[in-house]
């Protein structure tokens, strides 16, 4: 394969973001995809390792080309420190998944021991009514405990956005730190106000 | 409140605090930041700031527009011609959704602009309460950056930091939308401190030494260089920079319509304009040079024509300073990063004195078509109807290229742009990248305020001019003097041109009627004429132009007639079509 071809394929992307915390942000790296008509297949926005610092995780199915345009503008927004677009080849990759499942049939049915064993999955609650199972892996291993688990009255199941590290992240790392410890960020200024009529300043 | 003015005298002194409100705080950050002139229109959730502006009508000219679309025009004409920021005031709700299509306008040309809504009390958000609508989300597609404050204590910095985002870098749009108890609310304002650095925000990329070292390379060993120039060169201040830049290498030199006025229009090397409508010779020679050096400008698809077809032979030089530009359309060689103002010397100190008299004199030859074949028709017709061209040539002998013309958008835009002479830069004032219509009136209101020692010429579609008439009564009020000239074909022209060329002369809804247009002027106390003969014109166009105030002129011009040259939509820029 040409490089040319690989770079017009359609592939995994994950998009990594570091921001500013700041109300609104979201919405405006959001409509970048939205605009283009390209849909997010999981998103992910958590605080970083560092304070003030945000972090997203973004996963679309696109061309190298798109991406690496996608990126650009992104890290144009004003509150965008950096950006990041990775192949599943260069990031370390989970997602977790949530299986609630009725406790009587599935300690009645199966082996309970063997199946959180051959699943990787752990047990979260064991209620008289309900159990919650809890994995965490690649899109085909949470996939496969659905259907392992279908026979049995799965009851509900929830899956996060996919969380990855970067492999080789290490010196952004250090930047990020240096550059929070020289200019702390700023905390976010929330509505104070809302079913709040009596404290709002009026004439 | 009533003490506002007395407070306001003594925030200069350093660190002394003064209980004021959000909305004097707001009122004196915008002085601190240079603005004299806002345009705005009133209304309830934006109140307390009226009233606070009451007392300040000393030191901050308010122009009442009749619509807020049109305060955003006004707000971009006044950003264009000064190179300061434009500000614009309006309500909450109805009044901010007015303001969406000229946002849209200034982000995609790039124009500095801080807009303040006022929004409803902070407890009431999210409750659908009176005039409420969620304009931070509205606006955030069209913005460069948005923020919303609760909190009067917020005022000064996030002010401060509106208008750095807004003129630093890449310029565009910002909106602050503040909350009606925050523009009340007292606080211990200690003064205004101007922003200059955002942590998050590089507004300019790092120069790179080795791409300007490459792109001298690439320039020095060119046989067929060609300089393509945009808004950039003016955004960045960058004029004498380029001028010596083009002047030492030699290089032909065309702009985008954004672009046009960086140098004059009768710069020996300045060899015409770019795009769908633009000179024969430079969009042909797009596809002879060898190596294409871009400057300030983005390569809009009106612009390139069929990218796939865009000067595919040439080694493209990007100089642009927002790096998302880059590579966005047209693949870039060598990538220049940076602000051209700082750029463009680098890159003047390694290039070669040069002359491109052969290469030159190609273009030259192309003018030549172009002159016999379109343009000697379109500027001196012997007889027949006015054509658009033969006005924007009078207009040209008249006003000897000194003059500011604004311009609506459709057909004569296009003219306009064409054949307007320009001495100086910041005086084609055009929606370029949007395509607003209606734009043109109330931009030249705001163009004469950013520009007051300057003629400033409004050419306007009679379609166009319908989308924005109101604003006859801004400059009524205010008594700017803005001459008028209506471009009358009695059709909406551009699309009129499209339809006869590309859907077999359906004319689908392109019949336009008007108004008395000079009745409607007179009805507002400006001064008009209507003219219809050729040899009236000269004589109007000097009535106009002399006449103490504002002026409108109505002239009757050909109905069918169509903008040449033309790149169709789909085709390659060397596929330009003369008739």
């Amino acid at each position: 394969m040409s490089s040319s071809q690989e770079i017009n394929e359609k592939q995994e992307f994950t998009i990594t973001v570091y921001t500013e915390n700041q109300i609104g942000l979201l919405n405006r790296i959001a409509i970048i995809f939205s605009r283009r008509k390209i849909n997010i297949d999981t998103l992910n926005t958590s605080p970083s390792e560092i304070e003030h610092i945000h972090r997203f995780n973004i996963v679309i199915h696109e061309t190298e080309e798109v991406v690496r345009k996608l990126s650009r503008q992104i890290e144009k927004q004003v509150e965008v420190l950096k950006v990041y677009f990775n192949t599943n080849e260069d990031i370390i990759w989970q997602e977790m998944a949530l299986y609630k499942v009725p406790t009587d049939t599935i300690a009645e049915l199966v082996s309970v021991e063997r199946l959180l064993r051959e699943n990787g999955a752990r047990a979260v609650v064991i209620r008289k009514d309900y159990t919650v199972f809890e994995t965490t892996g690649h899109r085909e291993e949470t996939d496969k405990l659905i259907e392992v688990l279908q026979p049995y009255g799965l009851i509900e199941f929830v899956r996060s956005a996919r969380v990855a590290i970067i492999k080789d992240s290490e010196g952004f790392n250090r930047k990020l730190r240096e550059f929070e410890r020289r200019e702390p960020g700023q905390e976010v200024i929330e509505n104070e106000f809302l079913d709040k009529e009596k404290n709002v300043f009026s004439m | 409140m009533n003490t506002a003015q007395e407070e306001a005298t003594t925030l200069t002194e350093p660190k002394k605090t003064v209980n004021v409100s959000g909305s004097v705080a707001l009122l004196e950050g915008l002085i601190a930041e240079g603005t004299d002139t806002i345009f705005g229109y009133p209304g309830g959730a934006i109140m307390p700031i009226y009233d606070a502006i009451y007392d300040y009508k000393d030191k901050l000219k308010h122009i009442l527009v009749r619509h807020e679309q049109g305060g955003t025009h006004a707000g971009q004409g006044y950003a264009r011609t000064s190179g300061k920021v434009g500000v614009v005031f309006a309500t909450s709700g109805p009044g901010a959704t007015n303001l969406v299509t000229g946002l849209a306008d200034a982000q995609i040309d790039s124009t500095p602009m801080v807009c303040i809504t006022g929004q409803v009390y902070a407890h009431l958000l999210g409750t659908d309460a009176f005039q409420e609508t969620d304009v931070i989300n509205i606006t955030t597609p069209v913005t460069k950056w948005n923020y919303q404050i609760t909190d009067a204590t917020e005022i000064p910095s996030v002010l401060a930091k509106a208008f750095y985002i807004a003129r630093s870098g890449r310029p565009g749009p910002v909106l602050i939308d503040i909350t009606k108890n925050a523009q009340l609310q007292m606080f211990d304002y200690e003064g205004y401190v101007p922003c200059d650095h955002v942590r998050s925000y590089r507004p300019r990329p790092n120069i790179r030494k080795e791409y300007i070292e490459q792109a001298a390379a690439l320039i020095n060993s060119a046989k067929k260089p060609f300089i393509l120039f945009g808004q950039g060169v003016s955004l960045g201040n960058a004029e004498q920079e380029f001028k010596a830049f083009v002047e030492k290498t030699g290089i032909p030199a065309a702009w985008t319509i954004m672009g046009a006025g960086a140098i004059p229009t009768d710069h020996p090397l300045n060899v015409g304009m770019l795009g769908m409508h633009g000179n024969y010779g430079p969009n042909v020679q797009t596809n002879a040079c060898d190596v294409l050096i871009a400057i300030g400008m983005r390569f809009d698809d009106r612009v390139t024509g069929r990218l796939d077809k865009y000067a595919k032979q040439a080694k493209v030089i990007h100089l642009d300073i927002d790096p998302a530009e880059i590579d966005k359309n047209v693949k870039a060689e060598v990538p220049v990063w940076g602000d051209c103002k700082q750029t463009l010397p680098l890159l003047t100190a390694l290039v070669d004195q040069k002359e491109h008299k052969e290469w030159l004199a190609e273009f030259r030859a192309f003018d030549k078509t172009e002159l016999e074949t379109v343009i000697h028709n379109e500027l001196n017709p012997q007889s027949g109807e006015l054509t658009m061209g033969e006005v924007i040539n009078q207009l040209n002998i008249l006003t000897k290229g000194e003059a500011i013309i604004v311009t609506d958008v459709g057909q004569h835009q296009m003219v306009a742009c064409r054949y307007a002479k320009f001495n100086h830069t910041r005086s084609n004032i055009t929606s370029g990248g949007l395509g607003t219509m209606g734009f043109g009136l109330p931009a030249a209101i705001g163009a004469k305020f950013g520009a007051p020692d300057r003629t400033v010429v409004a050419v306007i579609g009679d379609g166009g001019f319908q989308m924005t008439l109101q604003e006859l009564g801004t400059i009524m009020q205010s008594g700017i003097d803005v001459k008028i000239m209506i471009l009358n074909n009695r059709f909406l022209g551009m699309v009129r041109q499209w339809q006869q060329l590309f859907h077999e002369k359906r004319y689908s809804f392109v019949d336009i009627t008007s108004p008395d247009f000079v009745k409607l002027a007179d009805s507002y106390y400006i001064a008009g004429k209507k003219v219809s003969e050729r040899e009236d014109l000269v004589s109007s166009l000097e009535e106009m132009l002399n006449h103490k105030g504002s002026f409108l002129l109505e002239i009757m011009v050909a109905k069918e007639h169509n903008v040449f040259p033309m790149v169709p939509q789909g085709s390659s820029v060397s596929e330009i079509r003369l008739k």
